[in-house]
């Protein structure tokens, strides 16, 4: 089936216009999440994409229209009152954030389902499809949905592009770039703008439901590649656009399911592997880290007692029994891994029936770490 | 130090300064003259109103009532020729940039809309680098650096900003004693070079070897002027009240405002 749908893309208009769609959603949403991310809106984001239910049906309702731009639009509207009642509760009143976040969220989505519910027990037909715009569904996207979406997202891209540095030292350090005499609150506006563009721009196709982890999730994973925001930007991008096409095209080839959950089935295993496999931020790596340090450490301690107890003995060829060592840790450590490793660093060795002495340049190595140790204790 | 030909007007003019949080007055009609070529300290207890002041000062709060003057002009003329270290825990330091990255910042405001930071401007932000000895972290990750060296950093972000005024908000809040020390030379050089220089400052017993000039503040303005003239135990006393051991007595407990702050690297 694999092959058959590759060569598909460039023959079925279905199958392209499925896989544009996706992926230019999957993109801006992805790259586009990467500042909403950073500025700490990532509740934000949910919060906007539960809200803009109303708004999807209202705009439907008022002009009878599904075209896919006016829908956006009615999305956009609500999604920026939504944003307009947050801001408002929480400065007139002691609400606080988090809590004026599930308060939009739960009373504008509730309004949208009422709103959908009675929508459909309308005679019209053209209201069948708009429970869609719940879960979303990939299979119904057509050119004019391709289109707006490159229009929307394109802009917002462009936007992005022209307002680099401006929103990098906004985001990075506002009251500085208060001092320079930057609109940052203008900046925060169109911060806010672009974030209800990356959750409207991919409604239809994944769904209210599921459409911030669209903005969320690529960010989170792209930031555990790299350090740069350029880079973290694009590979939010490619991320999200990845995981939208293959969850796109599994769900309507293959297991004929809503879009959103499989596109976020996707975007699970890159967060995942993200989380585990990067370099320095991966969790693997941490552990690998963490295991090869708490060995050396290990080690230092049975060398320094070693040395001490060679010490005691008049530089004596004389080996201490692993019993000694043991007593002189106090179950800190497991002295014979410790041992096992210095052997192999060649820097103890065995005299006998567990009983174990200093190398000659295992004698230098715990002489230099007590200088050094000297030394570090001096500064402080 | 020759001062400018304006030497009547002051470098900052503060008049009848008040702001407030929430009904709560945080500066209560403050007036404050600071002169060209100085390095000033502003001291007082917590809750003084010290960082308030280098805000307002900078436009970053609207004040309830008076003015602040740089440069015998409102701050947004003047905002070119300020410079600014913020508090070193106001950013997120986890941010994905590197120390070059962040210097290039303090070009923003020179470089307008739009425009990127080109060649002329990294040379700039490598030798600001190089005043501050962190040369070698230009391409470091943020994340990576200790308090000391994400405070120099700040401080290479403001030289780059080549002002006339600075005005820095704690640039010796946790780092360690070296560091402190290479950061007085280089405040030192910038009086020197006739630039003017507010620090928000918490270690009293420094005082006297730093600055030139000081202001305690606890609200109200207790007093400002040259070290020598206003730094004494009676003003002392009248900001921070009966809380502070003194200087004058050469006694051996140190005059410290706060505990010692932590050293973190």
């Amino acid at each position: 089936m694999f092959p058959e749908f590759l060569t598909d893309i460039y023959t079925d208009y279905t199958i392209r216009n499925i896989t544009l769609g996706a992926m230019t959603l999957g993109f801006v949403s992805g790259s586009l999440g990467t500042f909403a991310v950073l500025r700490r809106q990532s509740l934000l984001g949910d919060t906007i994409s539960h809200a803009v239910l109303p708004g999807i049906i209202l705009a439907f309702m008022l002009t009878g229209s599904r075209d896919p731009l006016i829908l956006i639009i009615g999305a956009a509207i609500v999604g920026w009152i939504a944003t307009l009642s947050i801001m408002a509760i929480v400065n007139t009143t002691r609400i606080k954030p988090d809590a004026s976040l599930a308060l939009v969220l739960s009373v504008f989505f509730g309004f949208g389902m009422m709103l959908m519910t009675f929508v459909q027990r309308q005679p019209e037909a053209a209201s069948a499809g708009l429970s869609r715009f719940l879960f979303g569904q990939a299979a119904a996207i057509i050119w004019d949905d391709v289109r707006t979406m490159l229009i929307v997202g394109g802009s917002a891209m462009v936007i992005l592009l022209i307002f680099w540095k401006e929103f990098k030292l906004v985001v990075f350090d506002r009251a500085f770039a208060l001092s320079m005499g930057m609109p940052v609150r203008r900046f925060d506006v169109l911060l806010t703008t672009l974030l209800v563009i990356a959750i409207v721009i991919g409604l239809q196709t994944v769904g209210v439901v599921l459409m911030s982890a669209m903005v969320v999730a690529p960010a989170a994973a792209a930031r555990q590649w790299t350090d740069r925001l350029g880079f973290v930007t694009l590979l939010a991008g490619g991320f999200g656009a990845l995981s939208g096409v293959s969850g796109a095209l599994i769900s309507v080839y293959m297991t004929r399911m809503p879009t959103g959950p499989t596109i976020v089935l996707c975007l699970t295993v890159v967060v995942v592997f993200s989380l585990l496999m990067a370099p320095n931020r991966g969790l693997l790596w941490s552990w690998v880290r963490q295991h090869r340090q708490s060995r050396e450490i290990r080690s230092r301690v049975v060398l320094g007692d070693l040395y001490w107890l060679s010490a005691q003995h008049e530089g004596a060829e004389h080996g201490h029994s692993i019993g000694t060592l043991e007593a002189m840790s106090a179950g800190r450590v497991a002295v014979d891994h410790g041992l096992e490793d210095l052997e192999r660093a060649g820097l103890a060795q065995r005299t006998g029936d567990d009983n174990w002495m200093l190398t000659e340049s295992g004698r230098h190595q715990a002489q230099k770490d007590l200088q050094s140790g000297e030394r570090e204790s001096a500064d402080v | 130090m020759t001062a400018p030909a304006s030497a009547q007007t002051p470098a900052i003019a503060v008049r009848d300064l008040t702001v407030a949080y929430d009904d709560r007055p945080v500066l209560w009609d403050v007036d404050l003259d600071v002169p060209h070529s100085v390095l000033m300290a502003i001291v007082g207890p917590n809750g003084a109103g010290k960082t308030t002041m280098i805000k307002a000062m900078l436009n970053l709060v609207r004040p309830a009532a008076g003015q602040v003057e740089i440069l015998g002009q409102s701050y947004q003329k003047s905002r070119h020729q300020v410079g600014y270290v913020p508090q070193r825990g106001s950013v997120d330091w986890d941010f994905p940039t590197n120390v070059l990255d962040v210097v290039l910042m303090g070009r923003y405001g020179a470089l307008g809309w739009i425009r990127r930071p080109g060649e002329a401007d990294r040379k700039l932000a490598l030798q600001a680098l190089e005043k501050v000895s962190m040369a070698d972290f230009a391409e470091r990750q943020i994340s990576q650096l200790s308090g000391g060296q994400q405070q120099r950093v700040f401080l290479a972000r403001a030289l780059v900003q080549d002002a006339q005024v600075y005005l820095m908000d704690e640039p010796f809040q946790g780092v360690d004693a070296t560091t402190e020390r290479a950061i007085i030379t280089i405040l030192k050089d910038l009086r020197s070079a006739g630039k003017t220089v507010v620090c928000v400052h918490h270690d009293l017993q420094t005082v006297p070897d730093y600055f030139d000039w000081v202001a305690l503040l606890n609200v109200r303005k207790i007093a400002s002027g040259p070290v020598a003239e206003v730094f004494n135990d009676t003003n002392l006393r009248l900001a921070y009240g009966g809380r502070v051991a003194f200087l004058s007595r050469d006694s051996a407990a140190p005059a410290t405002a706060q505990p010692t702050p932590d050293y973190e690297d």
